[in-house]
């Protein structure tokens, strides 16, 4: 177990953070020559203002119409979001193994916080699941990959959770809970939860090209 | 709601789609695929298909869906999952059974309005999507029959609707005659060199509606503008191959679109009342000769009409009595956000005005665009059925005392006119041309 747990937190880890950056770099990167070359452009109308206008739009809730019309969903949506952020970069264990490591430390939030805010995460992850089974458009649309991405986000939740609350297994989860997350990193770049950052491009765009060509709200 | 039934179970009989299909192979289909893919396809059709998440948050913003019982192969990121998706997923390997089904959804399902792109939480451009699909399926030589008729015409003849040029000079001169019993000295200027605009029309024009031209001709002279008509191809700013994927011909009648408003020396094009035109113009056709921005300064009729109301340049002595209300087209409204000039020109013209909803550019596409009803006969009750939801807001205005619905655009009038007809709603349907013509003040000018 002991073995086990120092690959896990040690040189997976490691792999895992330079698979992530370095995925999301690629991607970047691999995109902004293809387009250069196929999508000339996107180039062409690419305008900050008009991007990030639409981004703020799209990334408040209640901004856009489209989020005004269905009110449950968006507050989920961006309540999910905030968590999966907020909750792992602040949590108390997470900074503390990060200033053991390098040094480095910044603000945690209180455990029982965290511990809402994860409950919150995988309350969230039910409701889409649900949703993606029964709204009949959603459960046309959703692939195999979908369930699988759903539950990639949700496993390093639900092992933090239990091994925080020392629920029997608790080693074995914790063993679970760092390589899900590992998984997870290195996912993101490579599925679309690249989403995570390609969001601001593909949004971007079309912002640009509604402000600067349409003349027209994307929102 | 059979009807959407009846729809969706028959098989529809598409001569291009079926004669174009027997020539095809599953080898010939991944062959040409395949080359498509590696010499076009960028980095936004990647991320367009590969990034949905199937959130289904685009569903609602289309006419198909909301009208076929929300049936979710009608939503456009179904659309995309059984056309562009399938095709990536199985790298180009499909039967031709599949690939005509495909061509069907890229070519008559999706009006290529863009109303999904604004419903998006991503932005992604379903439209976007569909149109390589349909270049694919050009390639491939099963585009629709009716449609593959008109982006011959351009090929042939540089206008949609297979116009000879002796006939375009004809119907130009017996517009002018049928005005001067109107107003005597009222000319249609032709080859006019120098003139400040070049008044461009779609093919339709002098083959099936040669009244706008008339009309047109009236509202330029009552201003007083120095304008012309070319006598050469190059007056039909229409762009059917744009909406087949022939971005080859698209091109080549863009650029003698817009040499011919250089060769005749013009400060700007001034078209009909057209919006899959303006699209060509100002979207795609520029693009495809490299042009951030046409060439050539070109207004849209709306833009126009609310010049000249604005500056005063037409006169409104009485305004137009029975209550209207107002069909915002996609091509220049969530293509150029002209929606508030057209209000402007409407509230100018019109006593009474009542709005649908949603409006101006979170309008609902008349199911027409998109080289939709250009896809002709076969595939016209698919249409009409697939946008009871604009029947339904046609209706509601009617309540609210409508007579009379102004849409400024070719299409939306081909698409509300069956729209009107088989839900027998009984509204007049009008262009901004039509609704000034009759209102304006007509000095004998010239």
């Amino acid at each position: 177990m002991h073995a086990i747990y120092n690959f896990v937190s040690g040189p997976l880890a490691w792999v895992a953070f330079i698979l992530f950056f370095g995925g999301i770099l690629y991607q970047l990167i691999s995109r902004a020559i293809l387009a250069k070359k196929k999508d000339p452009y996107v180039y062409e109308y690419w305008s900050f203002f008009y991007a990030l206008r639409s981004i703020l739009h799209w990334i408040f809730p209640f901004a856009s119409t489209n989020s005004r019309n269905r009110p449950v969903l968006t507050i989920v949506t961006f309540v999910f979001h905030l968590c999966i952020f907020i909750a792992p970069l602040f949590l108390f264990a997470h900074v503390s193994l990060i200033y053991e490591a390098t040094g480095i430390s910044w603000w945690f939030m209180p455990d029982g916080v965290a511990d809402i805010l994860t409950l919150v995460v995988i309350g969230a992850c039910v409701f889409f699941l649900i949703r993606r089974l029964i709204q009949p458009d959603v459960k046309y649309l959703s692939t195999p990959t979908d369930f699988i991405l759903l539950g990639l986000v949700a496993a390093p939740f639900v092992t933090g959770y239990w091994a925080y609350h020392q629920w029997p297994g608790n080693e074995f989860m914790t063993i679970l809970h760092m390589f899900s997350a590992e998984v997870l990193l290195v996912a993101i770049p490579f599925t679309k939860l690249n989403h995570m950052f390609l969001f601001f491009f593909t949004r971007g765009y079309m912002g640009s090209e509604f402000g600067g060509v349409r003349f027209a709200r994307d929102w | 709601m059979n009807d959407a039934t009846v729809v969706e179970t028959k098989e529809i009989y598409d001569k291009g789609i079926e004669e174009g299909a027997a020539k095809l192979t599953p080898e010939k289909i991944k062959q040409v695929y395949t080359q498509m893919m590696n010499a076009e396809a960028g980095a936004r059709l990647k991320t367009y298909v590969e990034n949905c998440v199937s959130c289904g948050l685009c569903s609602e913003a289309c006419h198909f869906y909301l009208s076929y019982d929300k049936d979710p192969r009608f939503s456009p990121a179904g659309k995309v999952r059984q056309t562009m998706a399938t095709l990536m997923k199985k790298k180009g390997a499909v039967s031709v059974e599949t690939m005509k089904k495909i061509s069907e959804i890229a070519s008559t399902e999706c009006n290529l309005c863009k109303r999904c792109a604004q419903y998006c939480p991503f932005g992604l451009d379903v439209a976007f999507v569909m149109l390589f699909v349909r270049r694919l399926c050009h390639k491939l030589g099963i585009s629709p029959h009716y449609i593959q008729d008109t982006a011959h015409s351009h090929s042939v003849t540089g206008n949609q609707m297979w116009v000879k040029s002796d006939e375009w000079i004809d119907s130009l001169q017996w517009q002018e005659e049928e005005a001067q019993d109107e107003i005597e000295n009222l000319r249609i200027p032709v080859e006019k060199e120098g003139a400040e605009i070049f008044y461009s029309v779609i093919g339709p024009e002098p083959k099936f509606r040669a009244q706008l031209i008339y009309q047109a001709a009236v509202i330029f002279n009552a201003a007083g503008l120095n304008w012309t008509m070319p006598a050469t191809p190059g007056w039909d700013n229409s762009d059917m191959a744009m909406f087949t994927g022939d971005h080859e011909i698209m091109a080549r009648i863009k650029r003698m679109h817009f040499e011919t408003a250089m060769r005749l020396k013009v400060k700007r094009i001034v078209m009909g009342e057209c919006g899959h035109a303006f699209r060509s113009v100002y979207d795609m056709g520029n693009r495809a000769l490299a042009w951030r921005m046409p060439p050539v300064e070109v207004t849209h009729s709306i833009e126009f009409f609310y010049e000249l109301l604005r500056d005063g340049k037409i006169k409104i002595p009485e305004k137009y009595k029975p209550t209207v209300t107002v069909h915002d087209p996609c091509n220049v409204v969530r293509g150029r956000g002209l929606h508030e000039m057209l209000r402007y020109v409407v509230h100018a013209t019109c006593e009474n005005v009542v709005e649908m909803h949603p409006n101006r550019e979170h309008n609902i596409c008349c199911a027409a665009g998109g080289g939709v009803i250009n896809c002709g006969p076969p595939w016209k009750m698919k249409r009409v059925n697939g946008n009871k939801i604009k029947a339904n807001q046609l209706f509601e205005t009617k309540s609210r005392g409508a007579e009379t619905c102004v849409a400024p655009c070719h299409n939306c009038h081909g698409g509300l006119e069956d729209i009107i007809h088989h839900n027998e709603i009984g509204m007049d349907l009008k262009f901004l041309g039509d609704i000034i013509y009759e209102v304006m003040e007509k000095p004998e000018r010239v």
